[in-house]
């Protein structure tokens, strides 16, 4: 039997539990005994002129070994101007450039509190930060634009250059002829607002430049795209630089390649001739890695009275941050994925994305998926209780039916298999939603403090949306019957290291002890793409099982040279990792041997795997919440849920992103939210102050298993990373929801904190309890 | 100001500024990197070790108040037969953890916990580890890996 399929507990963990991980701060490679450290002056302002700036206190503070402003880049040269017509499409997750370039530290001008001015280097930590006090920056203030409603005026500009903050505009004009026909129609503008992934490991460089070659290590999900990255930015040929991942202590979408601050510490490096390091502090990460979701989206759905919904339009605004680092592509992503799991004929989507002075907006575990998900089931549940029908009826009359399958949906992604009325049924069956239904309504019919509140999200992601961009493997197997692989794909805690070596385990009966798999190390493995967009397993997995294949038919035919055999007479027991002439256990050969017999580089496959095409995971979430209507308190009690993302190699594992991403999820619906006030100061820049999610504030899950295999590649696997993320928030979001809709309530923006649930409860009474109270509403 | 603080059951002297966190004293100058940073604001949990046996976040503790004290670390917890300690290897056998900056951490909490009350229920053990951020497995392995070390813990007690 193959070892696919079945629980394997992790060969990573051992040392992750007994020595730790060896993170960028933790390591202690000869070549780094002398780095110091840098501490960045970040700006205190949202928006100003930079017009003046000292750096003789801090020059002369103690420990300090250097003090880099921007006046220092003198040994950069400035890209090339764009050639006409390479403008980076919507469609890219490249920064626009242009008028809306970023520097890499503020020239004459910040545009969010967080963004580097200058950098101190020191031989200690301690000392870089009494160090960086002591620069002095003097700024003119500018008006702060927040918020899209300040982003959409053209008093106060970003950019000079420009004659709005809209960089990227695209998508069907509004025509409301959509919605002839429809016996109801909802409309509604919601927020998805602003998260900060925080990694329990922020950020993190070093960087050594010796001998005309950059040595440099980060907390990337890419060491391959961050090598590029870096040539392109200090001028360099990317055959001089070798990047290196050590741990990674989590990325959720922020750490994809390097950003400028990372960049810096590789610049620094070279300026000073220093190893350097960097590792920035929580209250540094919240306001300078990028932050997540940040759209405004106005949602209007109309259909029949009998439940069939006719026409959708979903219209996004793109808080993109201080500079669109992702062009228009998260909007560009929710737009794509506007329908969901739903056949809807008439679809209208359009975006926008604003410049506002706050943390730049980048990829956050669903980039752009969530997002989609959380407008489409918002919009569903208005529509049901518009109708007054049950919302899993409304789905499921509106579920694309099993055979439709491939589908093209309006907004032309081509979903590949799935059956989504199913995966809802199961996942109200698991949680026993009609017995919910009868407990919510004693409750209602008691008029209980303690609410139930049941919700609902039906979802279809897309996973691998780049696979042309593909993965690469190479698996060598050794004269000692060992094996090696050296993908391009990239962990922070999926699991990789046990996934790859059960793949060459199943194909080659190599037990997994005997494998070794190494990732990171841009020398070793120059070729490879990294982790993002829940593609590791679809591409860099099959790509492990398809250099597995390769290498057994180089072994068949050593095997054959050595036991004077035709090749189609021999035969792999996988069970025990022997060769042998079929039906003949007396010619038995170890892997050692036929390895051995292959001589030096003689068993060793490099795949490129570029996949057939993007895959869509599915499922449904349940959550039921028990509402205080007194205080506004939420708990949530119980979420069940269904994801399918095709076959799964190992059920730890994929259970193990299930929960990530439901936890993650869940913090949106509840408590999570990056806060600016009206002149652009972060109030929830430290964990003192941004409300991460706990044990304490959620329960154990319920996964209900799920498996539809996907045709795009041979594993039949898809990507689970984001599901979570993606199904979690809006099932949460509408549950909250749904436990009040008996007193008027038809929706609460997230997170629905318990003032917010509260405040609308009071306000569907007509707001009768502030009203005695003498209060606003 | 020399600071003597006896870590994983080793003699650690040192000569160090007064202001040295005590997490800084373990990394920097006892060199034992697995106890993590992971804040500023004594919120996340990933610096926790066991002070004279009880659990502190040693950002919040200056090495010199541990001056004398008895530290543990996560280095330190296995018994030195090459097994782990029940805790770890419930972490190991529950998938308690993916990425692993919190892991040390979290581990040593756990223990903590466990240590004052040796039966909990799963809502005792999401309560007290309230103080432990852990942004990759949504805790639902954590507990089950705390629930799961409660008896091998007992067992160990009472052999």
């Amino acid at each position: 039997m193959s070892i696919l399929g079945t629980r394997v507990v992790r060969t990573e963990d051992p040392r992750l539990l007994t020595a730790g991980g060896t993170y960028v701060d933790d390591l202690r490679l000869p070549e780094l005994t002398d780095a110091a450290r840098v501490t960045f002056v970040r700006s205190p302002m949202a928006h100003a002129k930079i017009t003046g700036m000292d750096t003789d206190a801090a020059r002369q503070a103690p420990g300090v070994l250097a003090v880099l402003t921007v006046q220092d880049m003198d040994d950069l040269v400035p890209p090339p101007p764009p050639e006409p017509g390479s403008e980076v499409s919507e469609g890219a997750p490249m920064p626009l450039g242009g008028v809306w370039s970023e520097p890499l530290l503020a020239v004459d001008r910040v545009r969010y509190v967080g963004e580097a001015v200058a950098m101190v280097i020191t031989s200690d930590s301690y000392e870089g930060e009494d160090a960086a006090e002591l620069v002095s920056v003097d700024y003119e203030p500018l008006p702060a634009v927040i918020g899209v409603a300040g982003a959409l005026q053209t008093e106060t500009l970003l950019f000079d250059a420009t004659d709005s903050n809209v960089p990227v505009n695209s998508g069907d004009d509004a025509d409301d002829a959509i919605f002839e026909g429809c016996d109801a129609v909802v409309e509604r503008t919601i927020v998805n607002q602003r998260l900060a992934p925080m990694p329990l490991e922020g950020r993190a460089a070093a960087a050594r430049f010796a001998d005309g070659k950059l040595t440099y290590w980060a907390s990337t999900q890419n060491a391959q795209i961050s090598r590029f990255i870096l040539a392109g930015a200090l001028g360099m040929d990317p055959a001089t630089i070798r990047v290196i991942t050590p741990d990674v202590g989590g990325g959720f979408g922020a750490k994809v390649g390097i950003d400028r601050d990372a960049i810096l510490i590789a610049w620094a490096a070279r300026k000073t001739g220093r190893a350097l390091r960097w590792v920035e502090t929580r209250s540094e990460n919240l306001v300078g890695m990028t932050h997540g979701r940040a759209q405004e989206q106005t949602i209007k759905i109309g259909g029949t009275s009998d439940g069939r919904v006719l026409a959708y339009r979903l219209d996004v605004v793109q808080d993109t941050g201080a500079y669109p680092r992702m062009s228009g592509f998260l909007p560009f992503l929710t737009k794509l994925m506007a329908v969901g799991p739903y056949d809807i004929a008439r679809v209208q989507t359009h975006s926008r994305v604003v410049v506002t002075n706050t943390t730049p907006i980048s990829a956050y575990r669903g980039a752009g998926r969530p997002e989609a998900t959380a407008a489409i089931e918002r919009a569903m549940d208005l529509f049901a209780t518009e109708i007054g029908m049950d919302p899993a009826e409304v789905r499921r009359k509106n579920l694309i039916p099993p055979d439709k399958f491939p589908y093209t949906t309006p907004t032309g992604a081509t979903y590949d298999t799935g059956d989504y009325v199913t995966a809802l049924d199961k996942a109200l069956q698991a949680a026993g939603y009609a017995e919910l239904r009868a407990e919510q309504q004693r409750r209602r019919e008691r008029g209980d403090v303690l609410q139930l509140g049941i919700g609902l999200a039906s979802y279809v992601e897309i996973t691998a949306a780049d696979a042309a961009a593909g993965e690469t493997a190479r698996l060598a197997v050794h004269g000692d019957g060992t094996a090696t692989v050296y993908t391009g794909s990239s962990a922070h805690g999926q699991g990789h290291h046990t996934a790859w070596a059960m793949l060459v385990e199943s194909e080659l009966g190599i037990p997994m002890a005997s494998v070794t798999v190494i990732h990171g190390d841009t020398d070793l493995i120059p070729e490879g793409i990294g982790t993002y967009g829940s593609r590791s397993l679809q591409l860099g997995g099959v790509a492990v099982h398809k250099a597995a294949l390769e290498v057994k038919e180089q072994a068949r035919h050593v095997a054959a040279d050595m036991l004077e055999a035709a090749e189609a007479d021999l035969e792999l027991d996988a069970a025990s990792g022997t060769w042998q002439v079929r039906g003949d256990p007396g010619t038995s050969r170890s892997w050692a041997d036929v390895a051995t017999h292959a001589g030096a580089d003689g068993l060793m496959a490099y795949v490129q795997f570029a996949g057939g095409g993007a895959t869509f995971p599915f499922g449904s979430h349940v959550a039921v919440v028990e509402i205080d209507t007194e205080t506004g308190k939420v708990r949530l009690t119980r979420h069940v849920t269904v994801d399918d993302a095709g076959t799964v190699v190992n059920p730890v594992l994929a259970e193990g992103q299930r929960h990530g991403g439901i936890a993650q999820g869940v913090a949106q619906a509840l408590l999570e939210e990056m806060i600016y006030d009206a002149d652009g100061n972060p109030l929830t820049g430290t964990l003192a102050d941004y409300a991460a999610i706990t044990a304490a504030e959620l329960p154990s899950f319920e996964l209900v298993q799920s498996e539809t295999p996907t045709d795009i590649n041979p594993l039949g696997v898809k990507g689970i990373g984001e599901a979570g993320t993606i199904g979690a928030t809006p099932a949460v979001q509408n549950a909250v929801v749904d436990a009040v809709s008996h007193l008027g309530v038809r929706h609460i923006d997230m997170p629905t904190t318990p003032s917010r649930v509260w405040g609308a409860i009071d306000d569907a009474s007509g707001g009768r309890v502030r009203a005695e109270n003498g209060e606003a509403r | 100001m020399k600071v003597t603080i006896k870590v994983n059951g080793n003699q650690v002297a040192a000569e160090v500024a007064d202001r040295t966190l005590l997490v800084h004293f373990l990394r920097e100058v006892a060199n034992l990197t697995a106890t993590n940073v992971g804040c500023d604001s004594t919120s996340c949990g990933a610096c926790t070790v066991l002070l004279d046996g009880k659990s502190v976040k040693s950002c919040t503790v200056l090495a010199a108040q541990a001056d004398g004290s008895e530290v543990t670390t996560v280095e330190g917890l296995a018994d030195g037969s090459g097994e782990m300690h029940p805790v770890q290897a419930a972490f190991h056998a529950e998938h308690g953890l993916q990425c692993g900056f919190c892991t040390p951490g979290m581990v040593m909490a756990s223990v903590s916990l466990l240590a004052e009350n040796p039966s909990p229920t799963e809502e005792e053990v999401r309560t007290a580890l309230e103080g432990n951020l852990c942004r990759c497995t949504g805790y639902h392995n954590i507990v089950r890996a705390v629930l799961a070390a409660a008896p091998a813990l007992r067992e160990g007690r009472s052999a």
